[in-house]
């Protein structure tokens, strides 16, 4: 393939945003925002020339006796360290980058236009611009990167990125703390994956995620061909560190960098806060394609991870209780931005269990598989979600369910889109959620009948609680609205929302195991209908039905609800005390008990030597002063002293 | 002897100081300085240029541009220039910063014209020390360096200047004592039996004949005679003083080259002639330098005045340069070099910007303002870059310098080496910690005080200075293996041999 397409792909987000950044300040609103939609379009329409020639031209480079082959299309080097051990800038197409550059560009473009409506008169205008194109150029290179360095390049841009546009209304505090925190978290958590990299690199000697995954040999521009999972493994040389094997080691600590970014438990505390952005920013990011980023690491590393089972099992318990709690939580938020946020946190873990519980000897990684499944359809449902919750929004001026209620009546495409979304999510059939949370209960029950069952509890759990959402902004009891009564948005910002409630409603019936498998060879899905879909589909009814007796007309079901939780609501409702947990770590022990002490020991104990030494001298010259008196009286009487000091000395050592 | 090129490094500057000696008003200083430094900027560009043409030609010696001029033939001291890479990425970095520095004093009162005189007086003894490999007479251009520092801090300072000034005089000058020891240590053991003595550095590495024992006593002195001005723990403290009562253009130029003859002095002295001891005593200093970056990010964490929080910061990032350089690996060494142009840029950017908002707010305390993003948005911006550039975002100069150091540290496999490694590491959280306190606090959120509101932007003299730096922050940042090679060329091999690596 030729290079130029690609190239394209990540220069023109990157030219969108010097351009906007550097000239936005002189550029009138509409032309910022168009000139940002047309870029931002341009670079879809490439990504799918691009996705459509790798999965459809059946070039050779792309596809081999019906096996699907990583092909770099260029690798530019970058920074060379030593040997063999080199940064480079590239281009990677194989079915996941594939996959994530239609998602990214798509969501994108849908929320580059979205915005149009939205953020219309919004000061900064062209600066948001300008940051959801840098956003959009990191993500891409992220997706498309060549080697693990190049990932964690890009990984560290898009946190920039987020920072910036979660802290977009910079004047106000809560913006600029929650953009704080979320940079300052997924740093720790790239901490981990910083080391990570130092440990699989210092011992495989390279970066490659060919040499990792040792698929590819397409068009031979790997480095050292010779590196496959196993030999991975054998260049640790079974090194162990407290019990546990060094590439376990290295693949925990890569995955602590994807636990910051999708935030899995305990890292999961940015994102929730993280809604202080426009609302199209956290369609864009915190549901669709950062979010997704510690998913899509683990499943590029994939191959290496079916070498360390324990590494595995760590993924697969961390998503699993992160699942069930952000489900949790969410059932109780009333902000709906959290609601979303918490259900995004819930569904990545689904991801992530998914790609836990795959193991090729099991179920020809089905997982794996169905991992990319609902992260395709979830960015789609999600993002319409978070886009019909921006309409809501924007049409109350509130983030609280309680400002809003029947609505249905005054939002009708929004309601029926938010609709879609709802029974997407829920795994109502025909809709998309329904088959990839299906793939997902499959491969969980073929790994273990308990993660099977624990995830089809928070299933049921995700189709409540969505419900309830639902219910309380379009039914429940109609708040009053005053004169200007709630209305549909204009048709940028309409136009998404149908456009991806209709991609919900078809893409399940997509046959994405025949594009993206873990070792490129297609995948037959087949529906457990008596097995898996027809009880979750009841367990899905069923959690439909309590949300509909407990929200659809306003009753006080769900106060005696909570009261009747003996806490476990208000604990929810508080997210489980983990804001305080890490208000307590961060403020008083590493800020009181850290810093503080270490600053007053700098100033008074080693300032205070230096200063001491300073003072030393000073006593001293002051007390050895009088010495010099200019008194020639005592100069004599001290001369005399040493004359006959040293007289005595001298015939003391010559007689003796 | 002016057929070599080098020697213009300081016939330039003290032409300018007879320009300036002469000059009569604001305007003709500014004229001089700003030329001047432009012509030393062009001249080490055109070094660059010609020194890449001359190795991709094959010239393989060491040192090229040499040239020797006996000084005092009794105990053969010598003027011996002769540059490599990393001699010409410090030539060029100290050229930005003087320009750059003469743009943010544009202003400077009172006694503009001796302000200059002393500030190029410094940049002398910073261009000679770069260019000189003769022991002796880099030891004295590094004594005309800091000299200067203690008038142009006690007399332009601001705050507690005449006890400031002061204090960085002594650290520095007790430090100057012991590389003095170490030198003339060196200088008596440096060569065998029968040879004339000499301070001529490149000749005491060839001839590789200071005993052993003798190593193990002098490495110390001279590490430590460097490292203080290269701020290691625990011969810091004069570091935050200094640099809150300095001027702005002292302390860019300060920060940004003079904590630099530190790193450079360190390897160019001190590893570079005892190679044996410093494989076996970098333990000691890698503990220190190791506890430098993380104990300056911790104690940044809460200062309150932003010229403490910068010279912090500045602890921390110099204890890296310290620490990698003791990795004694080519990778480590060559992170080391880009992490001293990385943090002279983005720490002269700092200073040059704390200068300007001090200029307008008249204070530095950061509980005393906020949302300076509204009020001054250039210069707010520029100090988010230079804050992403020192939080290490990749595409700006902070991240490849420390990836280069982490990379190659790790390439060490004594677990002292490793443990350290990863707690160095640690610093890239506790630096955005600090950052983005600052840039939250500072210019972000609701404008603190509304007094300010009434403030101006960045002048175009300003806006020159700081964007000059940006641009440079961000080419290395792009483009880091021009800057990898032209470093690591010049790592001679035949020291990695000496230490068997």
């Amino acid at each position: 393939m030729e290079p130029t397409i690609p190239i394209l792909i990540l220069c023109l987000p990157l030219l969108g945003f010097l351009v906007l950044g550097l000239l936005g300040p002189k550029m009138s609103h509409k032309a910022a925002g168009w000139y940002g939609i047309l870029s931002m379009g341009a670079t879809m329409v490439l990504a799918y020339i691009t996705a459509c020639t790798y999965f459809f031209s059946g070039a050779p480079e792309f596809i081999e006796g019906g096996v699907r082959l990583q092909h770099v299309v260029f690798n530019q080097d970058w920074l060379n360290f030593y040997k063999e051990l080199t940064i480079r800038i590239g281009f990677l197409l194989d079915p996941i980058s594939a996959l994530l550059l239609v998602v990214i560009t798509t969501i994108s473009f849908c929320v580059h236009l979205y915005s149009l409506g939205y953020m219309e008169g919004e000061k900064g205008f062209q600066r948001y611009y300008a940051f959801l194109q840098l956003f959009s150029f990191s993500m891409l290179g992220l997706v498309v990167a060549t080697n693990i360095f190049q990932m964690y390049i890009f990984w560290e841009l898009v946190g920039a990125s987020s920072y910036l546009l979660i802290g977009f209304y910079y004047q106000r505090p809560s913006a600029v703390s929650a953009s704080k925190k979320a940079f300052i978290v997924t740093r720790f958590a790239d901490l981990g994956f910083l080391i990570g990299i130092l440990i699989l690199s210092y011992f495989t000697g390279t970066f490659n995620f060919t040499d990792f995954t040792g698929t590819v040999l397409a068009n031979g521009s790997s480095v050292n061909d010779l590196v496959t999972p196993l030999n991975v493994v054998a260049s640790f040389g079974g090194a162990t560190f407290m019990g546990c094997s060094l590439l376990t080691w290295a693949l925990v600590l890569i995955f602590m960098g994807g636990m910051g970014k999708s935030a899995m438990l305990p890292l999961h505390i940015w994102l929730p806060d993280a809604m202080e952005g426009p609302t199209p920013v956290s369609a864009l990011i915190h549901a669709a394609t950062m979010v997704v980023a510690g998913v899509y690491l683990v499943a590029r590393l994939f191959p290496l991870y079916l070498m360390e089972e324990a590494a595995l099992t760590f993924i697969t318990v961390v998503g699993a209780i992160t699942a069930f709690y952000a489900a949790v939580v969410a059932c109780t938020q009333i902000d709906i931005k959290r609601v979303l946020a918490f259900s995004t946190i819930s569904q990545i873990a689904f991801m992530m269990v998914s790609l836990g519980v795959a193991r090729p000897e099991i179920h020809e990684g089905l997982g794996y598989m169905a991992s990319m499944f609902h992260l395709f359809t979830h960015a789609m449902f999600k993002a319409l979600l978070f886009l019909g919750a921006g309409a809501l929004i924007h049409a109350v001026h509130s983030n609280d369910y309680t400002a809003m209620g029947g609505l249905r009546k005054y939002m009708p495409v929004t309601h029926i889109t938010f609709l879609i979304g709802c029974l997407a999510i829920a795994g109502i059939p025909p809709f998309s959620g329904f088959f990839s949370k299906d793939e997902i209960l499959s491969a969980c029950y073929e790994n273990s009948f308990v993660w099977g069952a624990w995830m089809s509890m928070v299933a049921g759990l995700t189709a409540f609680y969505m419900f309830r959402l639902y219910y309380l902004i379009f039914w429940w009891d109609e708040p009053d609205y005053g004169h200007h009564k709630p209305h549909d948005a204009p048709w940028m910002m309409s136009l998404p929302l149908i456009f991806l409630a209709l991609v919900s409603c078809c893409c399940g019936f997509l046959h994405f195991g025949k594009f993206v498998t873990w070792n490129g060879e297609p995948y037959d899905i087949h529906i457990n209908w008596t097995g898996v879909a027809i009880p979750s589909i009841i367990i899905a009814v069923l959690a439909i039905a309590l949300a509909t007796v407990m929200y659809r007309k306003k009753n006080d079901l769900p106060a005696k609800f909570a009261k009747a939780s003996c806490g476990l609501w208000t604990a929810a409702h508080n997210r489980f005390y983990w804001d305080e947990i890490y208000l307590f770590i961060t403020h008083k022990i590493i800020f009181n008990g850290i810093c503080r002490p270490i600053a007053w020991f700098d100033r008074h104990i080693i300032d205070g030597t230096m200063d001491g030494l300073a003072w030393c001298a000073q006593r001293l010259s002051v007390t050895i002063r009088p010495l010099q008196s200019g008194n020639v009286h005592s100069y004599v009487y001290v001369y005399l002293f040493g004359a006959l000091l040293l007289g005595g000395v001298t015939a003391a050592v010559v007689l003796l | 002897m002016f057929s070599n090129p080098l020697i213009y490094f300081v016939v330039i500057p003290v032409i300018m100081l007879l320009g300036i000696y002469l000059c009569r008003n604001m305007a003709q200083i500014r004229a001089v300085a700003v030329t001047g430094s432009l012509a030393l900027l062009a001249l080490s560009v055109w070094l660059l240029v010609d020194y890449l043409g001359l190795r991709a030609a094959g010239a393989d010696a060491p040192m090229l541009y040499r040239g020797d001029w006996t000084w005092f033939s009794a105990l053969n001291i010598q003027l011996s220039v002769g540059v490599d890479g990393i001699s010409i990425a410090m030539l060029l970095l100290s050229s930005i910063i003087l320009l750059t520095g003469s743009f943010a004093s544009w202003k400077i009162n009172p006694l503009p014209k001796e302000f200059f005189l002393w500030l190029i007086l410094l940049s002398i003894g910073v261009f000679g020390f770069f260019i000189s490999i003769d022991l002796f007479t880099m030891f004295m251009f590094y004594e005309v360096a800091l000299i200067p520092m203690y008038l142009l801090i006690g007399i332009w300072g601001t705050g507690r200047k005449e006890y400031s000034a002061m204090k960085l005089t002594l650290m520095l000058m007790g430090g100057s004592a012991f590389l003095m020891l170490s030198i003339i240590g060196i200088y008596y053991n440096g060569v065998p039996e029968g040879v004339e003595r000499t301070f001529n550095l490149l000749q005491i590495a060839q001839y590789d004949a200071i005993p052993h024992d003798w190593q193990c006593f002098l490495f110390p002195m001279a590490f430590v005679g460097f490292g203080v001005l290269g701020a290691m723990f625990p011969f810091h403290t004069w570091s935050p003083d200094g640099h809150a009562c300095a001027p702005t253009a002292v302390s860019m130029l300060h920060a940004g080259v003079l904590m630099k003859l530190g790193g450079y002095g360190c390897f160019r002295v001190a590893i570079y002639l005892m190679p044996y001891a410093a494989n076996e005593l970098a333990w000691i200093f890698l503990i220190l330098t190791g506890i430098s970056v993380v104990y300056g990010a911790f104690s940044a964490c809460v200062q309150t005045d932003l010229k403490y929080i910068n010279a912090y910061s500045s602890v921390s990032h110099c204890g890296l340069v310290l620490f990698a350089i003791l990795m004694l690996n080519t990778t480590a060494m060559t992170g080391a070099i880009m992490q001293m142009l990385s943090h002279g840029l983005m720490t002269a950017l700092f200073f040059a910007l704390i200068g300007m908002i001090y200029g307008r707010t008249h204070t530095r305390d950061i509980r005393e303002m906020g949302g300076l993003m509204k009020i001054m948005p250039f210069l707010a911006v520029c100090y988010m870059i230079a804050g992403f550039a020192s939080l290490g975002l990749p595409g700006l100069s902070g991240f490849v310098a420390e990836m280069t150091i982490f990379v190659g540290s790790f390439e060490n496999t004594n677990t002292l080496n490793r443990v350290f490694t990863i707690i160095a590491c640690c610093s890239i959280v506790i630096t955005a910690v600090y950052i983005l306190r600052v840039v939250g606090k500072l210019l972000l959120g609701p404008v603190y005080d509304k007094h300010h509101e009434e403030l101006t932007d960045a002048t175009w003299w300003e806006r020159t200075s700081t964007v000059t730096l940006i641009l440079c922050v961000a080419a290395i940042g792009c483009f880091p293996n021009f800057f990898a090679n032209l470093i690591r060329t010049t790592f001679s091999p035949e020291i990695f041999k000496v230490l068997g690596m």
